[in-house]
């Protein structure tokens, strides 16, 4: 490989390693916002249940 | 419908394509664009090989403009018309635009190293201004987040933004006013500096990186809108 091949690769691998780590970091981001939203609906029915007990105490 | 008015109706079309087409087609272009850079366009008579940095860098670069001027317009809209959607999406734009601002700047210093023998050189202009508006916009998310969320950081993000846009012709011009012309330009008054398989290269690989930048631009919304949403329901639930 010619030193120009070398620093054209080196160019293109940078590219692609920038762009591939910023789509890990939004991948990784949109695994934690599934995570809060299973928490959430984990939640919901939990504090439903207490309302109703509430109500059919009072 | 005036031109200016066909513009923004095509950009609000794009709103509707869904993101895995928007995938698909970055995916195509993008092989498409590095096929023809490394098996169809030929060497350049004076740069030799390396030029084919060039195909991507300047796309690149244009892209980065366009992002910094995107952010500025959704500023302009937010400050103009109460836009509710503007400031997200102004952040989004300026934040792709720094990405692509390292990409720039690291393709380029790499060219520099095989070319000039430096990854930098701090008399050359147009180096120093591309540095000045990337480090104006990576300031940017200093001053977002310094500021604690609402309708005044929304506000002084939006006149940052606008500052900031007044730089982008001076970096843009200043590769073309620089006396010394170390700088390569693909572009003069006169048209594009070169012609057939190369032209032909520039733009296939100038519209693959416009797609995946509009595609990284578009998943960085959904998951920041969603990510507000999912704020908002967790503080009803509190």
């Amino acid at each position: 490989m010619t030193t120009a091949e070398t620093y054209v690769t080196a160019a293109y691998c940078a590219i692609f390693a920038i762009v591939l780590v910023y789509v890990a970091i939004i991948a990784l981001k949109l695994q934690r916002l599934e995570r809060e939203v299973d928490e959430l609906a984990a939640r919901k029915p939990a504090q439903e249940a207490d309302e109703r007990e509430t109500v059919s105490v009072g | 419908m005036t031109p200016g008015r066909a513009q923004l109706g095509t950009v609000g079309r794009l709103h509707h394509i869904s993101l895995p087409a928007l995938a698909a087609a970055s995916l195509v272009l993008v092989t498409a664009a590095l096929a023809l850079v490394f098996f169809v366009a030929p060497n350049d008579q004076f740069l030799g090989f390396s030029q084919r940095i060039f195909y991507f860098h300047v796309s690149i670069a244009f892209t980065a403009y366009l992002s910094f001027g995107l952010g500025a317009w959704k500023a302009l809209l937010h400050l103009w018309k109460r836009d509710p959607n503007a400031d997200l999406e102004s952040y989004v734009a300026i934040h792709q635009g720094v990405i692509f601002g390292v990409l720039v700047l690291v393709t380029g210093s790499i060219w520099a190293k095989y070319s000039w023998g430096h990854w930098w050189l701090w008399s050359e202009n147009q180096l120093v201004l591309f540095l000045v508006l990337f480090l104006f916009y990576a300031a940017y998310f200093m001053l977002r987040f310094s500021v604690d969320d609402g309708p005044q950081r929304a506000n002084l993000c939006a006149v940052y933004a606008l500052f900031g846009v007044v730089l982008i012709p001076v970096s843009f011009l200043a590769i073309r006013l620089a006396q010394n012309f170390i700088h390569p330009i693909v572009f003069t008054r006169h048209g594009a500096n070169f012609g057939g398989w190369m032209l032909v290269t520039y733009f296939v690989t100038q519209a693959a990186v416009l797609m995946l930048a509009y595609t990284l631009y578009r998943v960085e919304l959904a998951g920041k809108r969603l990510d507000a949403r999912l704020r908002r329901l967790r503080e009803s639930y509190a």
